[in-house]
């Protein structure tokens, strides 16, 4: 495979063809915030903060580095005013969902972003995805979906799939950024899992986080 | 319809032996009644008049001398149904079955003009009996749509006796498949979905990609609002589309397409499938084609409606039998597309668009249109329009022609506001920009888009707030929901814009409409995102001062707002006739005879009956909107005191 060099931050970076832009920056110490990226699972690009700027031929573009792969002689930026002030307004969207939420928190200071700026929505999900693709692509159970579309679309658990895989796994739960997740599958469980079974008597009590 | 089984077409010459023979059993001079049964003439009854026809025929012993044909869309939707009489081209609007009898007894019997049926000019008062006399076709382009009230589009041997499958004939026989596209880039044939992207340079990707295994398909997912031009080609020329898809296939080395077409367009199904049935039977798909050794197979996927699956990744995620999303992929679909695979997605317009290429050449196709755009285009001329309709235009014409000569102009004497185009996507034009020559530049340029061929008229009754309220309400219901630009930026907009026009607006809500576009603008993971702040920003260019009105004046310049308007009754030309006070749904007009009708404000819902129902020889219903309701007039003097009436 061959070796492709550019450039980030005015950095000159090696990598491998085939590598993101952002594997290729956070390999040379060059951080760019992820909310919806895990090294485990297949680019999503949902949340749209690991955008960067390319700098082709005297103009630029914005691309997500999370999906963006890297070529032979690419400028690229990873701040910049523009970039800056899109990463803030997806933050405030997001904090009108989870406000409490650290991983928003955290780059909500660092990018200057109003954690009120929006009126708060009922939902705690961001939709990064995480347990819904984890649970399709590492552990293969598909025992978490989205349902609906746009505005109403949420993460819901598939109770025929999640009473019989669930118990065991909980692995989705620590991926979570807002704990949204964990709240949706308490639901299943007090609605759909069945009451009777050894398993739940054995210490899975509510707010019991497995660790992995 | 001849149901006989045809014997497979095995080369060029035979299929012109078979042309010739269905025309030689064909007599021009037999009179046909041609009677438009595309969905929106079968929804003004086009059903029953068939049906009357048929009868009719029969009862005045004339089967034998009259043919009638079931035909596909001609564009006058508004004056449906249409009946179109050969060979004279009589066409009669707004056909009844009560109609029927007279007319087989008069025109076809008698060979005369039923004057009551025929198009009368509103201006010149001039009667246009036929088709090609009436403005509304005269001054179109029909290269593509006026094959539909030729031919039962399911009839194969209508196609075929029109020239149908000569371009694919011609393409088998005679040309490389690097000539086929030559010719098409040299046509420079731009897709007529949306981004207006030239169709040879994706095939060309598509033909030099990698792999043995290349798709072709057909993009029928058409979701504008009041579009339907892809509908009406589907419905009523399905052989054409087919026809544009083999020789792509053939340009590119594919031999599998896929035609992705709307739930909701049942006839369009049922037409395309039987055209795929006809030409797999005649030998115009399926293995070694006219005896060229060329094999290519097409199959219907019918999406369950969500507009998303328009883009062209997330059709294709659709139709490998997955949720409709766009892919996150910054790589092109016609490199990697279909299954991973190089795949040219076309809308249907694009498709219908190659057979006459081919057959008369990509000079002919490049005399219509302007630099950079070729060709004709067809546009659902809707909204407040006199002549609805689907209209073919040559590239460049100007609104202008289009909205006045074609469309008739603006009924009820109104005048002419914004007209938008390219759907939800697309952007509103306003009335100093009527003289815009329509092409993909052009319209990009002034802030909207070609789109697939929406065009939306508007006149001064509408609130151009309201108008990109109303578009974004359908992009956040549409939006698949993944990322975050657009679905969670669509949601606030969408709340901001419902608090201007119910007069909730903020200082500041603009320019953070503006900061919210952005984003969605630069960070939306496909076109949809992308392009959803087009009907707000170009409304916010050419019609800033209307959403200005609304936050700062809590006025609706439109009188269209319903929380920014109230009703009121002028006591001084109220002449307590009770008809608005009996109409009243919400019984909230108080009075009598020969007492002032006052309309309480606390009861009124703002459904605007009174304003309707009040004659106009009165007028005395105002609407009222950024200035207080003046006072109701005391009870003491509202009787009227009627000098004059002797009663």
């Amino acid at each position: 495979m061959s070796e492709i060099l550019l450039q980030i931050d005015g950095k000159e970076i090696r990598a491998k063809e085939g590598t993101t832009l952002l594997e290729a920056a956070r390999s040379a110490g060059i951080s760019i915030p992820t909310l919806c990226y895990h090294e485990k699972l297949e680019p999503f690009g949902g949340c749209r903060i690991c955008l960067v700027e390319l700098e082709m031929r005297g103009w630029t573009r914005l691309v997500v580095s999370c999906v963006y792969l890297v070529e032979q002689n690419l400028v690229v930026r990873t701040r910049s005013e523009k970039i800056d002030r899109i990463r803030k307004m997806i933050l405030e969207l997001l904090l009108a969902h989870a406000p409490d939420a650290f991983d928003l928190q955290d780059l909500a200071k660092e990018y200057g972003a109003n954690r009120d700026r929006f009126e708060k929505e009922a939902s705690f999900c961001i939709h990064c995805g995480l347990c819904v693709r984890y649970c399709a692509e590492v552990k293969k159970k598909n025992a978490v979906g989205f349902v609906d579309r746009g505005i109403r679309k949420e993460i819901s658990f598939i109770p025929e799939i999640a009473s019989r895989e669930c118990w065991t796994c909980k692995e989705c739960f620590p991926l979570c950024p807002t704990e949204a997740l964990q709240a949706a599958y308490v639901l299943v469980e007090a609605l759909a899992f069945p009451k009777s079974s050894s398993e739940s008597a054995s210490g899975n009590k509510e707010g019991d986080r497995p660790r992995i | 319809m001849n149901s006989r089984i045809m014997a497979r077409i095995n080369s060029p010459e035979e299929l012109e032996k078979v042309r010739q023979e269905i025309l030689s059993r064909r007599d021009p001079n037999t009179p046909c009644i041609s009677i438009c049964a595309g969905a929106g003439c079968i929804a003004s009854g086009a059903g029953e008049v068939i049906t009357a026809f048929k009868a009719e025929i029969e009862k005045q012993g004339l089967q034998a001398d009259v043919d009638t044909k079931e035909t596909g869309c001609p564009g006058f939707c508004e004056r449906g149904p249409v009946v179109v009489i050969y060979p004279e081209e009589i066409c009669y609007l707004q056909v009844k079955p009560e109609d029927v009898s007279e007319i087989v007894s008069q025109t076809i019997k008698e060979k005369k003009v039923i004057d009551r049926l025929v198009y009368v000019d509103p201006t010149t008062g001039e009667k246009a009996p036929r088709e090609s006399d009436i403005p509304f076709y005269k001054n179109q382009e029909r290269n593509i749509i006026g094959s539909n009230i030729k031919i039962n589009p399911k009839s194969i041997e209508d196609y075929l006796a029109i020239g149908g499958y000569s371009a694919l004939a011609k393409v088998l026989s005679g040309m490389t498949s690097e000539h086929v596209l030559e010719e098409v880039k040299k046509a420079n044939l731009r897709g007529r979905g949306g981004g207006g992207f030239p169709a040879g340079s994706k095939w060309e990707g598509s033909r030099n990609a990698p792999g043995e295994i290349k798709y072709v398909i057909v993009n029928a997912d058409e979701g504008d609002p009041g579009a339907f031009m892809d509908r009406a080609l589907l419905e009523g020329n399905p052989h054409s589309i087919l026809e544009g898809l083999t020789i792509g296939a053939y340009a590119i080395g594919s031999h599998e397409g896929y035609i992705y077409v709307r739930q909701e367009y049942p006839l369009a199904v049922e037409n395309v499938n039987i055209a795929i049935k006809k030409a797999e039977e005649y030998g115009f798909l399926g293995k070694n084609i006219l005896g060229s050794g060329f094999d290519f197979t097409v199959k219907v996927h019918q999406g369950a409606g969500a507009f998303v699956c328009g883009e062209s990744t997330a059709l294709m995620t659709a139709l490998e039998g997955r949720a409709g999303e766009p892919r996150p992929k910054y790589i092109r679909s016609n490199i990697v597309g279909l299954w991973g695979r190089p795949s040219v997605l076309n809308n249907v317009e694009t498709w219908a668009n190659v057979p006459l290429i081919i057959n008369k050449g990509a000079d002919w196709f490049t005399q219509f249109g302007t630099e950079r755009s070729k060709g004709t285009k067809i546009f659902s001329l809707v909204g407040k329009i006199n002549n609805t309709g689907l209209v073919e235009v040559p590239m460049g014409i100007t609104l202008r022609d289009i909205i006045f000569k074609i469309g008739g102009g603006i009924p009820g004497g109104k005048r002419f506001k914004a007209v938008q185009t390219g759907g939800p996507s697309g952007g509103c034009i306003p009335e100093e920009l009527l003289d815009l020559q329509v092409g993909f530049d052009e319209l990009t340029k002034a802030g909207s888009m070609m789109g697939s061929g929406g065009m939306i008229v508007m006149d001064e009754d509408t609130c151009m707030v309201d108008i990109s309220r109303y578009f974004l309400d359908f992009l956040t219901d549409e939006s698949c929901g993944k990322c975050v630009p657009c679905r969670e930026g669509m949601r606030q907009m969408l709340k901001i814009l419902n608090n201007i026009t119910q007069g909730k607006g903020r200082e500041g809500d603009i320019e953070l409409l503006e900061e919210l576009s952005e984003t969605a603008i630069e960070a939306s993971l496909c076109a949809l995102g992308k392009s959803s702040p087009n009907p707000l920003l170009s409304t916010l260019r050419y019609f800033r001062d209307e959403y200005e009105a609304h936050i700062k004046g809590k006025k609706c310049p439109a009188l269209s707002c319903k929380e920014l308007i109230a009703y009121h009754i002028d006591p001084n030309k109220c002449q307590a006739c009770m008809i608005c006070l009996k109409k009243c749904p919400a019984e909230a007009i108080e009075g009598g005879k020969n007492r002032i009708h006052v309309i309480d404000e606390e009861k009124c819902t703002k459904c605007g009956t009174c304003f309707e129902v009040c004659p106009s020889r009165f007028g005395a219903v105002k609407k009222i909107s950024g200035e207080p309701v003046p006072p109701p007039i005391p009870e003491e003097a509202r009787t009227i005191v009627r000098e004059s009436k002797q009663k």
